[in-house]
């Protein structure tokens, strides 16, 4: 299943390494990135391709929180499709 | 990638412009538990709620985590409750406490339905209901009541009418330990419509399937800084960025509302997109009017606004969505509005012109506190002016008025939560009694006849 993570936060060293080792651990595959510093916020945007056989959307989803929470960042897990319906005619 | 621009805009509106899902609400007919035995009736009502809507907020939860978009309100409306066809209060409150009872089984927020539908004439059993509502808005704490009392194509039940000002001051008196917040959870309707998913006027029209899925989104915050920074632009360039931004914002409740549907496998109602402000910073619809270029919503030019946001707000939803219905539009109820609160403290948002306000608004006078002591037929009065707005000018109308026991004008109701609090509001001191107490039918107006 494909899902866009969003990564917003305070530019700090190790961002991209924490979340990319979640996603490893997890069999996520990391299709896309970009990133960004804007007012010396943070900002990394992901496609990913979730392999639900090795570790569900909701298990990625609290690990990645949980990571989060923890280093003072904000982070959204959503399924692709609410941006293609948002905002696409 | 022309996603990433998408993707951020997404997560604007959902974190710093309060943009939700308002809620989802389940439908479910009534009509197969009703019966002469009313303990058993109410016994299968409270049966067939808690089992088809056993899973509604786990499903909903899960479906707002996948998408990133909280689903703020599970809520379930019913078949209009007076169609049971009780006669007395103590029966009626079987049916008002199986309904709360299966709300708070099921984990759902309200439950809408303790409705009856007069619009054209009371049955003895509708004015035994009428009688019983204030019992029953006071017993319960998750339960909804309406009444229609008028129709375009049917005119206005002033009988009915007369009967709203003493059942609305005595729900207020026998809720009076909590400022009279019984009179919060009843509306009094004009051209209720079937599929509405807010509450407190949600119930499931007899016209409607079994079982159905419906899902209310909100937004005001959105629309508003969508229109910060268009200095110097005109009306018609407001209002094409209000549709545009309606549009996404429809999308987004339609995509959650097909997958809670589909994962439930229930059918897919409608959608309603109603801009519906809640007591948070940046959640309000005065903002709106006020970043149009009024310096306090209630000012002049606040109809005038007011009904081009209304508009260009439907337009972007039906364009958005294969079924838009319930109310779409946008929601003024005073004490959930920050702006709207700071403004009739103020001085400048009135009784008068809020009643303008509704008649281009997509409900009516929406959580107005006023003074405990106002007379019965007063607000008799009220229900009968707003009603006649919605059947003139075919739109639904509805009165949420609370006559707050032992207030005055200018003291401050407090309900806590989505309800917010409101200052007392002043009311014509010039008696409608004499009118009011003619009773009898208003009858349906010219352009009704269209058969």
């Amino acid at each position: 299943m494909k899902a866009i993570i969003t990564v917003v936060g305070k530019d700090q060293v190790g961002i991209m390494y924490r979340v990319s080792g979640i996603l490893n651990e997890k069999h996520v595959n990391i299709e896309d990135v970009t990133q960004t510093i804007l007012q010396d916020y943070f900002t990394m945007i992901m496609v990913v391709q979730i392999d639900e056989t090795a570790a569900s959307f909701h298990e990625v989803d609290e690990a990645l929180h949980e990571m989060a929470a923890k280093q003072g960042l904000s982070i959204h897990v959503q399924k692709e499709e609410i941006f293609d319906t948002m905002h696409q005619i | 990638m022309t996603i990433y621009k998408d993707v951020l805009e997404t997560i604007r509106m959902i974190e710093k412009e309060n943009l939700d899902i308002r809620t989802t609400t389940m439908g479910i007919s009534l009509l197969d538990c009703f019966g002469r035995d009313h303990k058993a009736a109410s016994e299968r009502v409270y049966d067939k709620i808690t089992r088809l809507a056993s899973r509604l907020v786990e499903t909903a939860n899960e479906v707002g985590e996948d998408y990133g978009i909280t689903v703020v309100n599970k809520r379930i409306s019913v078949t209009p409750i007076a169609l049971a066809a009780a006669e007395s209060t103590e029966d009626w409150l079987l049916y008002a406490k199986a309904l709360d009872s299966a709300a708070k089984a099921v984990g759902v927020d309200i439950i809408g339905g303790f409705s009856a539908l007069v619009q054209k004439g009371c049955t003895p059993s509708d004015e035994s209901f009428i009688e019983a509502v204030p019992y029953a808005l006071a017993e319960t704490d998750a339960m909804c009541s309406s009444i229609n009392l008028g129709s375009t194509k049917s005119g206005i039940n002033m009988d009915a009418v007369m009967k709203m000002g003493p059942m609305i001051k005595k729900t207020a008196y026998l809720t009076k330990d909590n400022n009279s917040f019984g009179c919060a959870k009843f509306v009094a309707f004009a051209n209720a419509v079937e599929d509405n998913p807010f509450m407190a006027g949600a119930f499931h029209g007899v016209g409607e399937a079994e079982n159905v899925i419906n899902v209310g989104v909100s937004g005001p915050g959105v629309v508003k800084d969508a229109l910060v920074g268009m200095e110097g632009a005109t009306a018609d360039e407001i209002a094409e960025k209000i549709k545009q931004t309606a549009f996404k914002i429809t999308r987004a409740g339609q995509l959650i509302g097909r997958e809670v549907s589909s994962r439930l496998g229930i059918p897919f109602g409608i959608l309603d997109l109603s801009l519906a402000p809640t007591p948070a910073v940046g959640d309000s619809v005065a903002e709106i009017l006020e970043v149009m270029g009024l310096a306090r919503c209630g000012t002049h030019g606040s109809t005038a606004a007011l009904a081009m946001l209304t508009d260009a707000v439907k337009k972007g939803g039906i364009m958005a969505s294969g079924h838009v219905g319930g109310l779409s539009g946008a929601f003024i109820p005073v004490s959930e509005d920050r702006q709207m609160i700071a403004s009739a403290e103020e001085g400048c948002l009135t009784f008068d012109k809020l009643e303008a306000m509704t008649s281009v608004c997509s409900v009516g006078l929406d959580m107005i506190a006023i003074p405990g002591d106002t007379p019965d037929d007063t607000i008799s009065a009220m229900i009968a002016d707003e009603a006649a707005i919605g059947v003139i000018n075919n739109k639904t109308t509805a009165v949420r008025v609370i006559p707050v026991y032992g207030m005055k004008a200018g003291d401050k109701a407090d309900w806590g939560g989505l309800f917010g609090a409101s200052p007392v509001m002043e009311v014509n001191q010039f008696s409608s009694s004499a009118f009011i107490q003619r009773g009898g039918r208003i009858p349906a107006p010219v352009h009704s006849f269209k058969n």
